[in-house]
This record gives structure tokens, sequence and C-alpha cells, in this order.
């Protein structure tokens, strides 16, 4: 193991990879990622797939969309051997609720401000683009098409073979024990010691995903983001019939075909307490069953092979921090994605690259740090599954 | 890699042969969860039931002995089925208990 570097990064998801690579073609190549299990092992590996467009907030449209652009081109950016699987299906988003719908309309507004080609659809019409959707109580929809689906195990396996080929180092089975400081540690951050020996480093980055609060804690700092177990369940593969991600918040539900053929849909869970459990249940196949089988009827007869479940990384307004802490030198994070983390990845990597190394901002971050919440300036974000 | 590996069917679910697994293994992809994530090894209907006895011979024979292989995670449930068959179960237990 290297005994120092510029900048160790904590989590081998796919934004520690894609900061990882985003530094070193900036020509910082010094970097070492630290992975605890293997890579995407967390929730990178274990989210829904969907990269969508279609939020409610400036910054998270502004993240996605331009993060949209960069899967457009990753395999040629990234001279990936394999292929990322991007599909562009869309994501068609229901409304059941006066609520809801007003929600949406605000929305559309937004994101059609940001260039956006999204519209709202009648209920005729959004089983125009997913003809097996059961119309049943819906007010209204809303459809883009340049949302869809991108493989996150090849994403995070493109940028950490593009990282490694610029000189990144990544440990994988390796568990980070401590973050050493300057002075009594209230200084400036020193180190890292790990399972596998100590690094001496200027720059550490927190992108533990579920695990973030904890990394927190190594420097002393109390962070608000909580994790929550999400469980998903996906199907044997069919021939191609579903398009885009249909989605919809009034259920807690979303269900994509991926290009392989299978289903992979989830839910949300008000009843989940925080923790650290991804252990999957009975009852989510169940209440996923019946509830998936109403709204898109024809997958009755299609099997179920797996289910497991994940963490959201949660903020109190479900949107991330990113960005350096000023109480902290030298310790930056990328954490609290609130369920969203794998479609921003691309621009999560780009972002913390430049916030590092002092270079102008692609797009400001300043309001995404972790002095919002003592600010009371809370970014909340409508549209969370 | 002989001529003959590209016809062996390893994981007969997602069609891969054992020239794709010891391609695999050779790009550093050395336990069974990342050879599934990274290949859809055992990600098919038969949840590496067939294969996964297989792949694991061939980890030992790139240099980690099975003693030192990590087990890879089982998962639910054990035989493929239905959402329509969930889903119908699921309602007359709600109804049972009414």
């Amino acid at each position: 193991m290297r005994n120092s570097a510029e900048v160790v990064i904590i989590g081998g998801g796919v934004n520690g990879v894609a900061i990882a690579y985003e530094l070193a073609k900036r020509g910082c190549a010094d970097v070492v990622v630290i992975e605890r299990d293997y890579l995407g092992s967390g929730a990178t590996g274990r989210c829904g797939a969907g990269v969508r467009q279609q939020w409610g907030t400036e910054m998270n449209l502004r993240m996605s969309i331009a993060s949209v652009k960069k899967f457009e081109t990753m395999n040629e950016d990234l001279a990936y051997a394999g292929d990322i699987e991007f599909k562009q299906g869309g994501y068609l988003l229901l409304a059941y609720t006066d609520a809801g719908w007003d929600q949406f309309k605000k929305n559309v507004s937004l994101q059609q401000s940001f260039g956006l080609a999204v519209r709202s659809c009648t209920p005729a019409e959004a089983k125009q683009i997913v003809p097996h959707l059961n119309t049943e109580g819906l007010l209204g929809a809303t459809f883009n098409q340049t949302d869809g689906h991108c493989n996150p195990f090849h994403v995070t396996d493109a940028y950490a073979q593009a990282a490694r080929r610029l000189g990144v180092e990544i440990y994988t089975h390796t568990e980070v024990v401590g973050i050493r400081r300057e002075g009594s540690g209230r200084g400036g951050i020193v180190g890292v010691d790990t399972t596998k020996g100590s690094i001496a480093t200027p720059v550490v980055v927190n992108a533990a995903g579920g695990w973030s609060k904890p990394v927190a804690g190594m420097v002393g700092l109390d962070i608000p983001t909580y994790s929550e177990r999400h469980q998903i369940l996906v199907t044997e593969p069919i021939a191609p019939m579903q398009g885009p991600m249909v989605m919809s918040f009034h259920h807690h539900l979303y269900c994509q075909q991926t290009p392989h053929g299978s289903f992979i849909m989830g839910l949300g869970d008000s009843s989940e307490q925080s923790g650290y459990s991804s252990r999957s249940t009975w009852q989510f196949v169940e209440e996923m069953a019946e509830k998936i089988t109403w709204l898109l009827p024809p997958l009755k007869g299609v099997r179920i092979v797996r289910q497991w479940a994940g963490l959201y990384n949660m903020t109190p307004d479900r949107t991330p921090i990113l960005g350096p802490v000023p109480a902290v030198p030298g310790y930056f994070m990328a954490v609290g994605f609130s369920g969203h983390g794998f479609m921003l990845a691309p621009m999560t990597g780009v972002l913390l690259a430049e916030s590092i190394l002092g270079q102008p901002a692609t797009i400001p971050i300043e309001k995404m740090d972790l002095g919002r919440f003592a600010r009371g300036e809370f970014f909340i974000e409508p549209s969370v599954v | 890699m002989s001529e003959i590996d590209k016809e062996i069917i390893v994981c007969r679910c997602e069609d891969l042969t054992l020239a794709d697994v010891r391609m695999l293994i050779s790009k550093g992809y050395r336990t069974l969860d990342e050879l599934r994530r990274i290949g859809r090894l055992g990600m098919g209907p038969c949840q590496g039931k067939t294969c996964r006895a297989l792949v694991q011979r061939e980890l030992q024979a790139a240099g980690t002995p099975l003693k030192h292989q990590l087990p890879g995670t089982y998962r639910p449930p054990t035989r493929p089925i239905t959402l329509g068959s969930v889903a119908a179960g699921s309602r007359e237990e709600e109804s049972e208990r009414a």
C-alpha cells in the first residue's frame, strides 16, 4: 500500500471512483480510493439503475441534466471496453392527487426553463407511451424521453479502469479505521489509517454512501445524514415491452425494463426505521407484487428471480451535501444523495474534483454545503420515492 | 486459452462460456460477487445453482484456494415465482385474516 497520497477517497462506489477519475484527468493522479468491500458493493450496486432528470429543485436539475450528457458519451470518454448500457427510454411519472398534479405542473415549468423536453400527458396519452398501464385513478403524467437506465456496475467499472490507467490506486477489502488531524485533532487533515496500513494525506473525501455519518464522525463532525433501507426485486428477462421507467410517488414505487429484458422494481416504505440493515424481507415482495400487478397487469406472468436491499443515505432536505467543510481543512464531502447518487455521479465527480483543486466550478455548489442546515437554507426536493 | 473453452457453457442462464469466465478472472475480478456484477454470472433464473461450483473451481485454479474464497451472497427467492402468484397469495392471506 502507498504510504502517502495527495487525496484519499473513502468509498469505492460510483461517486468515489468518479471523483478519483476527474481528479486524475485534471492532473492530480496521486489519488487513493479505499473500499471496505469490493467496488460498487454498497448503494451503487444495489440501486434501481434509473437515470432521471425530472426533478423539482434547480440543483438536482442542473446536476442531472449535465450527468445525462456525460452518460451519453461515457463509453467513448472513458475508453471503456465494455458497455455502460445507457438506454434512454424515458421516465413516465404518474400523478394521482390534486396536490401531486399541482407539484408536477410546477416541476414541468421549472424543468422546461432548464431546456428539458419534458411534457405533461393526459391518462390516455400516458397509455400510448406505456400501453399496458392501468390508468384507473390516474389524473395525469409527465414524460421525458431522455431519462432512462444505465448499468451501475459497468459505470463504476468504467470509471475505476479509467482512473487506474491515469495512476489512481484503488484498494478494495480495506477499511478506513481513523482519520488523523493536525495539532490536537483540531487542525487540517494529515492522514488516514486503514486495516492495511496508514497513508499520509492532506485531503480526504467522504464518499462513504450509507456510512457517511460514521466517516464524518472520524473527524469529529456530526452530520445530519441517516441511512434508510430500500428494497428492490428483479425478474427474469422477457422480450422488450416497456420503454420508460414508470414511477408513482403516490404508490412509492418505480418499475423499469432493462436492456437485458428483466424488470427492476422498488418501493419506498415510510415505516422503515433508519439503520444499516440491508436484509431483504418477504413483506416487500408481497406489497411490490400486489401494487405492480395492479398498475402493470401483464407483469403477473413474469417471474421474480432475485430480491435485495440497499441504503439510501438521506439528508433532511433530500439533497446531497457537497464540497469542503471550513471547520476541517482538507475534508470534503459527497454524501447524502437520498436515493439518487448513481444518476448524479458523473457531475459529482466533476464538481468535487474542481472543488478540491480550487478550479472554477461548472455548477456552483457553495449552497450545497453542510452549513446550509445550520443556516436553515434547505433545498427540499419534492420528488423522491 | 483453448478453442474448446469457447464452446463450454458455464452459466447457462446468461450464456457465459468457460473462456468468458477465465477472461474475467484474468482481468482481476476474483470473487463470486464481483464476477456476478461485471459479467452477470449466476444472475439468471437458477441464481448460480449450476455455475457457482464451476466458477469456484476456476477461481481456485487461478490462485485463490477455496478456503480463501468469499462465499458470495445468496438472495431470495429460492426458485423463481411469478409476481401474479405472490400477489394472489398475499390477497388470499388478507381475506383469511379479515
